[in-house]
């Protein structure tokens, strides 16, 4: 992917165009469709806490999780609400690193997902607990009468300290980038509470060049540290499932496997966001089918990564001799649920490979519905490894069936609504553009790509 | 509301981030020593224009990052060896195996704590009031704006010839900073 | 003390209430199922609660009566210790003897009484049950006459005038109906009403009764005998349809002499061999070496040539046929070692039949002995109740004193029974439950739980045993005995005085007294049991009873065969929540009964698991589920007794559909002539296990006796050998107590007492059928069965499995709070109060031992609801997980006692884990593994021992002996 392409800004606008058109956004009334897409997001996030409610009251018993299956779509949920963070940091770190110019227009919107994931992605470990109001109980403190420290050889607890730090680095790396377009807003503010609110989040930047020497330092190193963080987290998801007993989880595969995934679902993810809001805002100009070329071959390679990692499963299990283990595949393949292997091998192997064309990189609809194809995707292959591994395990006479309830069903969807209504809220009240990167790439000067480390 | 106070700088803005740079390297060559840029985006060669060394960031971040990795390596090794010792699924009470993912884990989170830290307190952030806030010229920095600014502390520092300075270097408008009477 | 009056009495308040019957209606609508959802499930429990609360007034007070604890040391109560009593349950008119512990005088756990022949220590799943139809808030708690309210007064009033000489004169129009009655003391009592009423009668009657053995003892032997079987004497054993080590009532001591000759520790030792011949596939076939698939019409036929071909019986010798000669081949080659025996659902020729071939091969008097049947004029139940029903129709019985028992439902549906007593102008009645023979009566009286009243009883070869109260009456019952007296005028009253003076008298003045104390201590009287007859089978008398009524010949189309119901029995039970959550030993199937087919048949016919069907004889039909039972014989559907209860506590009530309305006087075991009609309709059978294959998996292990003389190591070769290694060194058990427990998949026959004994022991909760349904069943130790082989004839082997306590336990690893931990003895310990419940553990256990609370299911009990509870054992809350800790609790409660004497060691043997003390097949054996001297050390190391799934380096403290089958090489 090439990096100064005049592809990535159409038009040449002048650095005050950028500005107005990223700021007027925050600043103007939203359009209609705006309040119909919050309205419903709302609702949606609404009914969540009445299902959570429900949840905390009656007992987890309101889910369809049983014995055998002690994890079905909390867990499924969770790992899927991560793995659409990774997309964001991915952008913002890795092709930081990479001097990836092209990220400049939409690693702003994906930070921000990748925060709004992540908090989806904490309720459900969360919740799915018997007792959550028990639940702080994880944290490394002395806690309980019992004065007890919490098990630190339990992946469980890994995913406390991965997600915690995640959710924590994230929301950094994301403000640190905010700092010069809040400044921005702050000098434009036309409003004494607009420039006060502003005035305070930007802590007083002055884009002295004092400032810009640290800024860029600590911009490079939040970078180098997100990235390994980045792969981390998956990784140590991952490890919940493979480093336990169970066959279809004990897999030393999981890790990268998780990782490609994740970076996959995040970016369809991102696309489908971004899709919508350069329609909605008419930013067809800052986000260009460059950018939209470039995240369609990400998602072809990332798919194509997956789709390596399934076929490996397979050909591990039977070449293990682990009769056990192959059970596992040949159930997955032909058993009760082979239904969910088929759909996830569909949205995940086949329908990416639409992107080897060109024509299929610039058809924007065709974009979108394949986008939207594979988180559904990416959702299953999270449902296919948990529950079809866990409801046929060691012993037959154990062996179970998972079917959601409603609840399953509506705690879901309502977590959908909490992630759309933070994004709403973000596009409303925060530059949806980096401003200043933008235009470091607009006047050739610059950019942080180019911060001499 | 501009109260009467003592002088800051003077200073001129520019258009281009070009221009901005002929006229901080012109200035240097003057021998003016206290300076500042502000520029809506980083912009190339400043910090030699202006003299200012590489940020020393780096090294609070190591620096933090090994205390990170320390103080988690310790937590484990403490609370399941030391102070509440318990058999669990036949594993030792401390291996290094199971500490790796937290050990990474708090080494990045302080590191980043530290990068972050680090830049706001160098850069003397937050810091909410600041003469150069009071002048027009600067709310377009974060704009597009281009602005080279004579402190009054610089030895060589008169208000009116460094605005003549700069209009001669091509700055489209100049004006006197003053520092607000609090 | 105090608040419990209080709370009986707003209870009452309450109860009167229309409101509260009101809402009861609402809450529990006639003829939907109970437990049917969570809501209804958990709004019984908080009502089951609330009306448990009476149980409050005096459950702090212990009986009036001096009953005598039988563990050793004083008789002194002390808070919080619980004490043994010996007393005694009756089924089938047959006595149980049993300890119960009893915690500040209230009943909490049953055990087997060691000293009782027909125990011998242990317990059936039914007797653990036991306790919480004791507490159940369902049983009848109030005196009604014509459905009104009254009282115990008034029916004394009532009796004294209405059976007033100058009124009833000599009886003749008073007829008495009781269950099958083993009790010395009633039949004292008894005799006493007859003379009373000279014209009176008394009938006994029992839906699962031993008819037709008496009638085949009566062919056999000329006089009515009772039979008893030695299992541990026999060598070969060969069950005409007799399912005797399951859903018999005498299946308790039976299991233990069979198991006994089931278990080879060496390969030198011998081993018994099991031939079963039955149509439905039992817990029998099972454990039996050949199994020989047959409707119930066939047996006779299978029966008669084998007697043939032994020479037992005249007639020409029968067609070849390989099992048959194989098998006459066996039995000749172990005269007097071998057993032959009938089923209660055989007819009585088969019977006489199978004591000719006792004689023959020469077991008489070694492997089976008999004994006059106790009272001469013992006749066959259903003959007496037919000429009840006759007097009934004819209007010659003006008053029907029904005594325990529920005849309106269990009686054959032709005699339309409940319409018949109606006849009668005064109906008495003393039961239980407000059940189907309530209805109608003109008084209805609270019977006494046998928990809390005194009476006594005989096993089968006639040892007493008496039946102490461990507990007042929660509800002011009483018992037959005490309603007859009152009715005959019987010198003594309460039961006390009728049990106790009847067995002074019976003693010398001086011993007395000590003979008393003594049998209270023991549970048993000391030389009561029968003598032994040695009557002689006369061959000519079975065949001419053969030609008399010749067998029908094998019909076309369908065989119905009844079966008592395993957990409601006769409908007795179906009340009970612990039983009808326990599984079906064979089907798995849970709050239901199903009418079992074969796989051939239910393909024939179209039929598939769950699909409802019209199952009709004439005019007698029921609409029945369908369960494909493998190995069941073809072109016969088997259908349980017991279920399908209309008027029921709220448990029972229309679980399952009523297979008494298909039992008619002709065909009360089997018939032929069953009309099976698809309704397109389908149900839910609440399964708790689905898939029935062991995939080749190497769970349970098993050989022939020959293979394992040929190869005493064939369970180390047959495993893959793997050497586990770990990066690290592993924690050493070598120091102290180290627990351990060994199962004998050989002795094993899968009764399920282990089940409800644990269910009883450790607080654990039923969760209803749609929580079955969902997968979310709370059992700690469950029975898993795989069937072998081919669906139309497979061998089927049945596998405890409780959490196997592994020293790298993978639960333990994945817990984020450390709630699962191990304990220096080697315990994988779980700290409930520490639980958050992330299900990781469950998830990580390839056992699946773990249970999980997905919902409060204890919600709403009051604090007299937890009565049954065992106060030595946590009550887990909702969203907790829980799992067998190997009794934790019985093991602490030792060691005190231990450290108290001053010892150090704890002797092998004395810790008992529930499920091992309630095993009737000793199959379960618990202790120190680190002692190289205790059992469970040395079948550790047997040849035959093996840790389950070891390969995945678990190192399991529990292991298993490989099943050992001994089939005929000839069968082979």
């Amino acid at each position: 992917m090439s990096g100064i392409n005049g592809a990535l800004i159409l038009g040449k606008p002048a650095l005050g165009d950028i500005t107005a058109a990223v700021s007027g956004i925050v600043e103007r009334k939203p359009p209609r469709a705006w309040y119909v897409a919050f309205g419903i997001s709302a609702a949606l996030t609404l009914v969540l806490g009445a299902m959570l409610a429900h949840l905390v009251t009656t007992g987890v018993g309101v889910w369809g999780n049983n014995q055998p299956v002690g994890w079905a779509w909390d867990i499924t949920n969770f790992v899927f609400w991560i793995g659409i963070g990774h997309a964001g940091t991915l952008i913002s770190a890795i092709l930081f690193l990479l001097r990836q110019r092209w990220r400049t227009s939409i690693n702003r919107a994906a930070e921000a997902m990748t925060l709004f994931a992540v908090m989806c992605a904490g309720i459900f470990p969360l919740f799915h607990v018997g007792r959550p109001w028990r639940a702080y109980w994880l944290l490394p403190f002395p806690n309980a009468d019992l004065a007890m420290w919490p098990n630190f050889r339990s992946p469980l607890l890994w995913d406390v300290f991965a997600v915690s730090t995640y959710a924590t680095v994230s929301a950094l790396f994301w403000y640190v980038g905010l700092i010069p377009d809040l400044a921005t807003l702050r000098d434009r503010a036309s409003t004494r509470i607009r420039q006060v609110v502003y005035g305070v989040l930007s802590l007083g930047w002055r884009g002295s060049a004092r400032h810009w020497r640290h800024y860029e330092m600590a911009y490079l190193l939040l970078a180098g540290l997100s990235t390994p963080l980045v792969i981390s987290v998956h990784s140590i998801v991952s490890f919940d499932f493979a480093v336990s007993v169970i066959p279809g989880w004990h897999t030393t595969i999981f890790p990268p496997y998780f990782v490609a995934g994740a970076i996959f679902s995040g970016f369809a993810m991102v696309v489908t966001l971004m899709i919508l809001a350069r329609r909605v805002y008419r930013l067809e100009n800052l986000v260009t089918m460059k950018h939209l070329d470039n995240m369609c071959k990400v998602m072809l390679a990332t798919g194509m990564i997956v789709g390596y990692a399934y076929a490996v499963e397979f050909f591990t299990a039977f070449f293990s001799g682990n009769p056990y283990e192959r059970f596992v595949f040949v159930n997955r393949a032909v058993g009760p649920y082979a239904w969910a292997v088929w759909i996830m091998f569909t949205c995940n192997v086949i329908v990416p490979q639409v992107f080897w064309l060109k024509r299929a990189r610039n058809c924007i609809p065709l974009m979108f519905v394949v986008s939207i194809l594979i988180n559904v995707g990416m959702w299953f292959e999270r449902f296919v490894i948990i529950v079809t591994s866990l409801h046929r395990d060691y012993l037959p006479s154990s062996w179970g069936y998972f079917r959601p309830t409603p609840v399953d069903i509506l705690t879901f969807a309502g977590s959908i609504g909490l992630f759309l209504t933070l994004f709403l809220l973000f596009v409303r009240f925060l530059p949806m553009i980096a401003m200043a990167e933008v235009k470091g790439v607009v006047a050739g000067g610059k950019t942080h790509g180019e911060a001499k480390a | 509301m501009n109260g009467p106070g003592r002088i800051h700088g003077a200073a001129g803005q520019f258009d281009s981030p070009e221009s901005l740079l002929a006229a901080a390297r012109a200035l240097a060559g003057d021998g003016y020593t206290r300076m500042d840029a502000f520029t809506p985006f980083p912009v190339h060669g400043l910090d030699k224009a202006l003299g200012l060394s590489r940020s020393p960031l780096g090294y609070v971040v190591f620096g933090a990052g090994l205390a990170g990795a320390a103080l988690a390596l310790l937590l484990q090794w403490w609370t399941g060896a030391v102070d509440y010792p318990l058999v669990i699924g036949g594993k030792p009470l401390f291996a290094f195996e199971f500490s790796i993912p937290i050990t990474f884990e708090l080494t990045v989170l302080l590191a980043s704590f530290a990068a972050v830290g680090g830049m706001l307190a160098a850069n003397g952030l937050p810091r909410l009031s600041h003469p150069v806030f009071s002048s027009e010229l600067f709310r377009r920095v974060t704009d597009d704006g281009f602005v080279l600014l004579i402190e009054s502390r610089d030895p060589k520092f008169d208000a009116a010839a460094c605005r003549e300075r700069l209009a001669s270097l091509g700055a489209v408008r100049t004006e006197v900073v003053e520092e607000r009477a609090a | 003390m105090k608040t419990g009056r209080q709370y009986w009495r707003s209870l009452e308040q309450l109860a009167g209430t229309p409101r509260f019957q009101e809402w009861l209606r609402r809450e529990f609508p006639q003829g939907a199922p109970e437990l049917a959802g969570q809501g209804s499930r958990r709004r019984m429990l908080r009502l089951m609660a609330a009306s448990l609360g009476l149980a409050g007034l005096t459950a702090c007070r212990r009986p009036v009566e001096n009953i005598l604890p039988s563990s050793r040391g004083s008789e002194a109560i002390v808070p919080g210790v619980p004490n043994w009593y010996a007393t005694s349950m009756t089924v089938g008119g047959l006595s149980f003897g049993l300890l119960v512990e009893s915690h500040d005088g209230r009943p909490t756990k049953i055990e087997g009484n060691p000293r009782h022949p027909s125990s011998l220590g242990a317990t059936t799943a039914h007797a653990q049950a036991a306790v919480l139809s004791l507490y159940d808030p369902d049983r009848s708690t109030r005196v009604l006459r014509q459905g009104r309210a009254a009282s115990w007064d008034g029916f004394e009033a009532f009796a004294a005038q209405h059976f007033a000489a100058a009124r009833v004169g000599d009886g003749a129009r008073i007829r008495f109906l009781s269950e099958t009655a083993c009790s010395p003391s009633l039949e004292a009592v008894r005799r006493h009403a007859l003379t009373r009423f000279p014209g009176a009668r008394w009938i006994e009657y029992e839906p699962l009764n031993q008819d037709q053995a008496l009638a085949g003892s009566e062919i056999a032997y000329g006089a009515p005998h009772v039979v008893r079987f030695h299992f541990d004497k026999a060598d070969m054993v060969v069950s005409l349809d007799h399912d005797f080590l399951g859903l018999d009532a005498l299946s308790l001591g039976w299991i233990r002499q069979f198991s006994r000759r089931r278990t080879a520790d060496s390969p030198r030792e011998p081993m018994n061999r099991l031939y079963a011949v039955e149509s439905r596939f039992s817990m029998t076939g099972a454990a039996a070496d050949h199994r020989l698939r047959l409707r119930p019409s066939e047996v006779r036929r299978f029966g008669e040539d084998l007697a043939r071909a032994l020479g037992a019986l005249e007639g020409p010798a029968p067609s070849p046929n390989r099992f048959l000669d194989a098998l006459a081949r066996d039995l000749k080659a172990s005269r007097g070692r071998s057993l032959v025996l009938a089923g209660p659902r055989q007819p009585a020729e088969v019977h006489a039949l199978a004591h000719l071939l006792n004689q023959a091969l020469g077991n008489t008097g070694v492997t089976v002995t008999c004994s006059r049947a106790p009272r001469d004029d013992a006749r066959l139940q259903i003959r007496s109740l037919q000429s009840l029903a006759a007097e009934l129709a004819a209007g010659q019985v003006e008053t029907l004193v029904v005594l325990g028992g529920n005849p309106a439902f269990t009686a054959p549906a032709d005699m339309g029974f409940q319409g018949l007593m109606r006849k009668a102008r005064y109906n008495v009645r003393l039961g239980l439950e407000e059940d189907e023979t309530s209805a109608g009566a003109e008084w209805h009286l609270p019977e006494a739980h046998f928990l809390e009243s005194w009476g006594d009883g005989r096993a089968l070869d006639g040892t007493a045993s008496i039946q102490q109260p461990l507990i007042e009456p929660l509800y002011g019952g009483r018992t037959v005995a005490e309603v007859v007296a009152v009715i005959s005028g019987y010198k003594d009253r309460r039961a006390y005085d009728i049990v106790r003076n009847h067995w002074l008298a019976g003693w010398p003045v001086r011993d007395a007294e000590k003979n008393w104390r003594r049998a209270l201590h023991d549970g048993v009287v000391s030389g009561s049991s029968f003598p032994e007859a040695r009557p002689a089978a006369d061959a000519s008398r079975v065949a001419a009873a053969l030609q008399s009524n010749p067998a029908s010949p094998v019909a076309e189309g369908l065989e119905i065969a009844f079966t008592p119901g395993w957990a409601t029995w006769d409908g007795r039970y179906a009340n009970n929540g612990w039983l009808q959550e326990a599984p079906d030993p064979m089907t798995r199937l849970t709050w239901d009964n199903a009418a079992l087919v074969s796989p051939a048949t239910a393909s024939r016919l179209g039929l598939a698991t769950g699909d409802l069907v019209r199952l009709s004889r004439g005019r007698h039909e029921v609409a029945a589920p369908v369960l494909v039972q493998p190995g069941h014989a073809d072109d016969c559907v088997s259908v349980p007794l017991g279920y399908g209860r209309a008027m029921c506590g709220r448990v029972g009530r229309n679980v399952g559909f009523n297979a008494f309305l298909l039992r008619t006087t002709d065909a009360l075991w089997s018939a032929a002539g069953l009309e099976l009609r698809r309704t397109g309709r389908t149900a839910r059978l609440a399964l708790t296990q689905n898939h029935h294959n062991m995939e080749g998996r190497p769970l349970i292990l098993a050989a022939t006796l020959e293979e394992y003389r040929k190869d005493p190591k064939f369970v180390a070769h047959s495993k893959p050998h793997l050497e586990p290694f770990s990066l690290h060194k592993e924690p050493s058990y070598d120091r102290g107590n180290q627990w351990g427990m060994a199962i004998d998949l050989s002795a094993c026959v899968g009764c399920n007492a282990c089940v409800l004994a644990c269910q009883a022991e450790n607080n654990i909760p039923i969760v209803g059928k749609q929580q079955v349904l969902r997968g979310r069943q709370m059992h700690w130790i469950r029975v898993d069965r795989y069937y072998q082989g081919s669906p139309e004839d497979p061998g089927a082997a049945v596998q405890p499995v409780t959490c196997q306590q592994c020293e790298n336990a993978p639960c333990e690893n994945v817990c984020p709070v450390a709630a699962t931990t191990h304990s220096p003895e080697g315990l994988n310990d779980m700290a409930y109060n520490r639980c958050v419940g992330t299900r990781y553990c469950s998830n990580n256990c390839p056992y699946k031992v773990r249970r999980f609370n997905f919902l409060d299911f204890h919600k709403g009990l009051s604090e007299a609801g937890k009565m049954v509870f065992n106060p030595d054992v946590t009550v887990r809350m909702r969203g907790v997980m829980e799992k067998c800790t190997y009794c934790v609790q019985r093991i602490e409660e030792k060691k005190i006692k231990a450290r108290r004497e001053g010892r150090r060691a704890i002797g092998d043997g004395e810790i008992q884990t529930a499920c091992q003390q309630a095993c009737p097949a000793g199959a379960i054996v618990f202790g120190d593994i680190n002692d190289p001297a205790s059992r469970v050390a040395g079948l550790r190391n047997h040849n035959r021992g093996y840790g389950l799934l070891e390969e995945l380096n678990t190192k399991p403290r529990t292991t298993y002996l490989a099943r050992l089958r001994n089939p005929n090489p000839e069968l082979a």
